[in-house]
């Protein structure tokens, strides 16, 4: 995986390469190869094709920033208008929102150039790619294997070169997991650094939109563009980053990295190994690692699941067929109509986590559950927070094991959850979280998580961005030849 | 032998500019889904923004009802599934409401408490039609605040009276226009009935009642329902009743045997809020005078007769009005005669009474009304010019000629009786003879040569002490 944002900018502003031909050539490869893949669930050819022209417009005019011109995916749960937009879900199969994302609002302010949507978990609810309508996205590096999830689309498209970068979301791990099962970067930032309007909603509370791309610098500066505070999402933070810039600045000799043997536990040998020469790579580069104490991560899983399943119950409750989305036909009441849209429009997941979250919200287990949950969840904002008093980051492998096959039978949805483990908790406390592809098994790369402090970018990126450069392990920021 | 228990929780529209989460318009549209946009209509991906201006209304409408304000709040999920309901959650208020621990106080005396005053957003409109059943969410967002009082009322008027102070002061307060028939204020009257010294009973709850009369008609009915359930045996069943006017009766709609679980839980899309101490002072000095103290007032300080203060104090603008004419010299007295017998005459609705735009200045008005009060016209003049003035727009004087407006002199009044009583002998032999009507031939006599401007009690006195004689 190589840098990409940086040279072809400059090729389209030195005007060896317009973003016309690009484009075309990202349409010609994209037509060639995801069938095989199924990375991506519909395309935006035509709105493409009228971003780059307009980019190219502007690169005219001798302006343009340095995504002008550059193509991307998004994510099917991020609203484009008038395009399909669905979730990977029966409910939305055909909808197409009146309205777009703030991150898309920016993004094509800028000239970026959209070639299609991605396809995920049914309403981000998975970490396979493997619980959506579509045929599910498949690893580039094996294509018999996962391309991991909930973001599963979006981290094969960079991957096998069908996109420049991605956009996704992460709930609990969905951008970071599949970047590290594809051997691509996947940043989760600071909860509140980027707008979520315009993001069909999974966990409030916990949703972020990230960046999948295939270098450091990429989603850098990828970041830097969509984040920053939108008046339309309460939540959204007045922040102001310039991460781009702090790359090459980091300060290795006075980084302190927080490890923890809890983090290998039960992880597989490769991934064991990575973790342990990226540790070894910190330290002779002059890096202090210490111990920390991490809270019971089982118990967190926990807390997540109670929490993100709560809120989703809430935040899916609104498809009812009534006023977008499948509606049932043939029935004789509203009830009827409700009950029977929903029954067809969403997948055994979805259906799982909602009955999950409608029961530890109901009266008489809301106090023993939900509220619990919430307060376990306040301790840990409180345990990280003072943890990041004695380290700079904390390192992690992003998955206990490397992409597994497809359809691989599970004895029970928990087990499926017990994967979440390490990225979940940076979830729970809304912080900063980079995966970096790393060697992994043969041909699968495995995923190296950095956790930052919140609002901690800057300084994440450049600890990032040392590694990637640096250590022999780094499967990406290779230098674009073309 | 029953006794009632009641309570009584309003619903009120705030006037805003915006709804409560999103920028749309907040005001009356004739058609349907026309003030919409993805945020209310609970479009995928949406998110609420609190619209300041509807938190501060309802700061205002809890200091109006004398609350104790909770500066540090937030708001909560209710969550529902109804086709009018497009996010399947009413984002509301549960364990913290904005305000608490209020009060109304009735004309007896007695103060009615208000539990909670909390803000949450409307939703949208069903009409059913032709046998389908139409949404129209131009309401959807809509802020709203929810008071809640104490189960104090214990009578049926009581319970109207409440209904109608509250409105009246929150109509006071600028806090909305509380148009029962428009919606813009609903009540949802709870009510149970209990022998003397017994327990309180299970209690059912009235919706759909369109007016303050229709409040005593309601709980009325519903009261009789309960006491013959009771007496038959029977057990009253926790249910909701809709009012229903046409008929004259209430009826059950559903049958509560448990209350509904709306798994409240502390909405994540918005952050928890705080209204600063100097806000709320700020708010609290900005407060126009309550209709209560309006109505002390004018009883006390002008001293003019409760019953008719009772009939303008509730009309904002009547009374600003009112309070202009008077501030520029115009008496009390005359000024509010005047409204109630000539303007109340031509502005005849609640909807024109609320409005009161004249086509007249309170300079104007005060103009006329000092002429009467100097006694330069007779008030029966002044009401004769007034709906002219009402009219055009035209200042008294357009109206009045120049002996119009000099004063009736003693001398004047005098030789006017000694005239009539000289042109009407049979009159003044029917009062000697005691035949007191007669009077009024001789005094019709001098107010017809005066061209009205006699006092009638004065000449009255003088034409008898003239008989005498």
């Amino acid at each position: 995986m190589m840098e990409l944002i940086y040279p072809l900018s400059k090729m389209l502003k030195n005007r060896e390469l317009s973003a016309v031909e690009l484009c075309e050539s990202y349409i010609k490869k994209i037509e060639a190869e995801n069938k095989k893949l199924n990375a991506y669930t519909s395309y935006t050819f035509e709105k493409a094709r009228k971003n780059a022209a307009f980019a190219d417009s502007v690169l005219k005019t001798g302006k343009g920033g340095v995504l002008c011109g550059i193509p991307l995916a998004l994510k099917d749960n991020i609203c484009t208008q008038g395009d399909l937009t669905t979730c990977a879900s029966r409910a939305l199969e055909s909808y197409r929102p009146c309205y777009s994302a703030a991150v898309w609002e920016r993004l094509e302010g800028e000239g970026a150039v959209l070639l299609g949507k991605t396809n995920m978990d049914e309403f981000a609810m998975g970490s396979t790619g493997e619980t959506g309508i579509y045929p599910p996205a498949k690893n580039p590096n094996d294509i018999t294997r996962i391309a991991g999830g909930s973001s599963s689309g979006s981290a094969a498209a960079v991957s096998a070169g069908l996109s420049v970068y991605s956009l996704g979301s992460d709930t609990g791990g969905s951008v970071r997991q599949p970047a590290a099962m594809c051997g691509a970067v996947g940043l989760k930032p600071t909860y509140g650094a980027v707008s979520r309007y315009g993001l069909i909603a999974h966990a409030s509370s916990l949703d972020t939109i990230g960046v999948i791309a295939s270098s450091v610098r990429d989603a850098a500066l990828v970041f830097d563009s969509i984040s920053g505070r939108d008046l339309r999402d309460m939540t959204s933070c007045d922040v102001n980053y310039n991460t781009a810039s702090a790359l090459g600045k980091a300060d290795v000799k006075n980084m302190t990295i927080g490890f923890s043997e809890q983090f290998i536990n039960g992880a597989e040998k490769t991934v064991i190994d990575s973790v342990k020469a990226a540790l070894s790579f910190f330290e002779k580069s002059g890096a202090e690692i210490i111990e920390i104490k991490m809270p019971d991560l089982e118990q967190l899983l926990a807390v997540y699941y109670i929490i993100a399943c709560a809120e989703a119950s809430s935040n899916l409750g609104r498809y009812d067929g009534i006023r977008y989305g499948h509606r049932a036909s043939d029935c004789e009441s509203a009830e009827e109509l409700i009950i029977k849209s929903r029954s067809e429009g969403f997948g055994s997941e979805v259906k799982r986590r909602i009955l999950l979250g409608t029961y530890v919200l109901s009266s008489g287990y809301y106090d023993e559950y939900y509220k619990k949950a919430c307060a376990v969840r306040e301790k840990l904002k409180e345990d990280f927070d003072s943890i990041f008093n004695t380290c700079n980051f904390v390192l992690t492998p992003t998955s206990p094991s490397v992409a597994r096959p497809l359809g691989t039978e599970v004895t029970s949805p928990v087990e499926n959850y017990l994967s979440d483990i390490l990225t979940v908790p940076v979830n729970i406390a809304g912080l900063p979280a980079i995966s970096l592809p790393v060697k992994g098994d043969g041909a699968l790369p495995a995923g190296l998580q950095l956790i930052g402090k919140r609002f901690g970018e800057s300084e994440l990126m450049s600890a990032a961005y040392f590694f990637e450069q640096n250590c022999l392990l780094s499967l990406s920021g290779g230098e674009y030849s073309v | 032998m029953y006794k009632l228990v009641c309570g009584i929780e309003t619903h009120i529209e705030l006037s805003t500019k915006a709804k409560i989460f999103c920028s749309c318009k907040n005001g009356f549209s004739a058609e349907p889904n026309t003030q919409t946009c993805p945020v209310c209509t609970g479009q995928p991906g949406t998110l609420p923004v609190l619209n300041r201006e509807a938190v501060l209304l309802a700061v205002k409408a809890g200091l109006a009802v004398n609350c104790k304000i909770n500066s540090k709040t937030h708001l909560d999920r209710k969550n529902y599934f109804y086709p009018d309901l497009p996010k399947a959650y009413q984002i509301s208020q549960f364990d913290e409401p904005l305000c608490r621990d209020g009060y109304i106080t009735l004309a007896s005396g007695k103060k009615i408490r208000i539990e909670r005053i909390h803000i949450e957003e409307d939703a949208g409109k069903l009409i059913h039609e032709n046998g389908y059943t139409y949404i129209d969410y131009n309401r959807c967002g809509v802020p709203l605040i929810e008071v809640v009082s104490k189960p104090d009322l214990e009578t049926p008027e009581e319970a109207a009276e409440y209904a109608e102070k509250l409105r009246l002061i929150m109509k006071n307060a600028g806090v909305s226009d509380c148009k029962m028939q428009e919606g813009s204020m609903r009540c949802d009257v709870n009510v149970s009935v209990h022998k003397e010294n017994e327990e309180w009973g299970t209690r059912t709850e009235i919706k759909n009642i369109g007016s303050i009369s229709d409040i005593v008609k309601a709980v009325r009915l519903e009261m009789l329902r309960q006491e013959k359930l009771l007496e038959s045996g029977e057990r009253v069943v926790q249910s909701t009743m809709r009012y229903d006017s046409a008929h004259g009766r209430v009826y059950v709609t559903r049958i509560k045997e448990n209350s509904d679980d709306y798994r409240y839980f502390p909405e994540p899309d918005t952050v928890a809020f705080e209204v600063p101490e100097s806000v709320v002072e700020e708010i609290r000095n900005a407060l126009p005078e309550s209709p209560d103290e309006r109505f002390e007032r004018y009883t006390k300080k002008l001293a003019l007769p409760e019953n008719k203060v009772s009939l303008i104090y509730g009309y904002k603008n009547v009374c600003g009005f009112f309070d202009e004419a008077v501030s520029l010299g115009a008496s009390a007295e005359n000024t509010i005669n005047l409204i109630l017998s000539t303007v109340f005459a031509v502005l005849k609705t609640e909807e024109e009474r609320e409005r009161f735009s004249l086509k007249i200045s309170a300079a104007d008005f005060a103009e006329l009304v000092k002429l009467a009060d100097s006694k330069k016209i007779r008030i029966n003049k002044a009401k004769e010019i007034l709906p002219e003035m009402l009219k055009s727009g035209k200042p008294a004087s357009e109206y009045l000629k120049e002996e119009d407006l000099t004063a009736l002199s003693e001398d004047e009044l005098l030789s006017l009786c000694k005239t009539a009583i000289d042109e009407n002998p049979k009159a003044v032999d029917d009062i000697k003879c005691g035949k007191a009507k007669a009077l009024n031939a001789l005094l019709g006599y001098v107010m017809k040569a005066s061209r009205g401007k006699a006092d009638s009690s004065k000449a009255s006195e003088l034409i008898l002490s003239l008989i005498k004689k």
